[in-house]
């Protein structure tokens, strides 16, 4: 790892400000950014350490809104019970990124600044139509995510929250590669008061998307058996040593009927 | 470089190490703590695995400055003195290493897992919470059984604790 100079912000005022210096990178769970920064792919000349800050932290359910801190880790999103109440998809799909040891430092707000074409949150706050919320605005997730480690964040701007509306039905199926455990394909279903939507992770050559032709198929009728025989177009999709475009299609389609499926249930 | 001050393993402990230190680093290297291993470099063998404020972490991951004012427990602090603590004890009895290099992990992970599952534990359970360890020699075979083991006499010795305060 190159030198770096380390800040533990005390606030989100204060990482307003520590971010300023020099080329400063902001630090939520490090689970990206420190092993980045190991094999020298990540060289910032400051961290700015997010994960203290208290107005960060926690997740807030009031009626069938949610409200989930920057910096609340996936292992606190998964066992939160207030949330396995009103979205069990979202808490159940945070129970399934990377490993323990990775759920307990790892955040929301981190992996979705970071937007791994491969990360689950992305897919997930697609489909449930969700806000990003920074220290200067408010961007919805279909604007927010824009390409390949890419979103519509500004220099130094500060994710401080997510928040949406739970679903009437959501849930989350991934195909995992075996080695990694990333997501080669991952599907998010939501059914809420504005239709069905279907984002896909994993598998867009641009990164996370919505799937057209799942959600056309899922309009007329929330069912598995809605998908048979409907193709998801393999252009636009990635092909790399572990599945081909093509595979990554058929994938897109298994998955969504397996959250269907589990989504009724 | 920055001043990093923790308590490991119940006793305070202060140095000064460049930011850019890991944690794994500062535990091996200035406190002399060797047990906790540095298996992969890639952040995901798991070897390196201590507690940070009550949850186990990859140490590797982390920066020692970041763990700062925190309180850590490694593999050294896991014993009673000469009696090891029942994962440390399960592991042995049940041959859950070979070369003992990811042991350590390994078993902090674990102690982790069981105070988790209060509940119990089922294979199927020990096998994914065990996605972030890797074992090159034994196949799991042993570790999923000394576990499911030591899970069983901790519940035992909570009960027995229990009964005791009544």
């Amino acid at each position: 790892m190159y030198s770096v100079n380390y800040h533990r912000a005390t606030s989100v005022a204060d990482a307003a400000k520590l971010v300023k210096s020099g080329d400063a990178k902001l630090l939520s769970g490090g689970m990206t950014l420190i092993p980045a920064m190991k094999t020298r792919l990540a060289a910032p000349s400051d961290l700015v350490d997010l994960s203290r800050i208290k107005e960060l932290q926690g997740v807030k359910v009031s009626g069938k809104t949610v409200n989930i801190g920057a910096a609340t880790t996936h292992y606190d999103v998964a066992s939160d019970e207030k949330l396995m109440k009103v979205c069990p998809a979202l808490a159940h799909m945070a129970s399934l990124i990377g490993d323990p040891a990775v759920r307990y430092k790892g955040t929301i707000g981190g992996s979705v600044a970071n937007n791994d074409p491969a990360a689950d949150y992305p897919a997930a706050l697609l489909a449930l139509g969700a806000t990003i919320v920074t220290n200067k605005r408010e961007i919805s997730a279909a604007k927010f995510f824009t390409g390949l480690f890419e979103t519509a964040l500004k220099d130094g701007e500060i994710i401080t929250a997510v928040s949406f509306a739970a679903p009437a039905k959501a849930a989350y199926e991934k195909f995992r590669n075996p080695a990694s455990r990333y997501a080669i394909v991952g599907v998010f279903v939501a059914k809420g008061k504005d239709g069905v939507s279907v984002a896909v992770t994993g598998a867009g050559d641009d990164g996370v998307f919505r799937s057209k032709e799942i959600e056309a198929a899922l309009a007329k009728n929330f069912s598995a058996a809605a998908l048979d025989g409907v193709k998801v177009p393999a252009k636009n999709l990635m092909t790399d040593l572990h599945a081909s475009a093509e595979y990554r299609a058929n994938l897109v389609a298994v998955m969504a009927k397996r959250a269907v499926a589990a989504a009724n249930a | 470089m920055s001043d990093v001050s923790l308590m490991v393993n119940g006793k305070r402990v202060s140095g000064t190490a460049e930011d850019r230190t890991l944690l794994v680093h500062f535990l091996r290297e200035n406190l002399g703590l060797t047990g906790t291993h540095v298996g992969c470099d890639t952040s995901q063998c798991g070897a390196c695995v201590v507690h940070v404020d009550g949850k186990a972490v990859k140490s590797c991951s982390m920066l020692a400055v970041q763990a700062s004012g925190s309180n850590i427990v490694t593999i050294e602090g896991l014993a009673n003195g000469a009696d090891l603590h029942p994962v440390q004890a399960a592991f042995k009895e049940h041959h859950g290493l070979q070369c003992g290099f990811c042991t350590p992990g390994m078993i902090m992970t674990a102690t982790d897992m069981i105070a988790r599952h209060p509940e119990g534990l089922d294979e199927a359970t020990v096998r994914a919470e065990l996605e972030g360890n890797i074992c090159r020699c034994t196949g799991y075979h042993n570790i999923v059984k000394a576990i499911l083991a030591a899970s069983k006499t901790m519940a035992k010795g909570a009960k027995g604790k229990a009964k005791q305060a009544a």
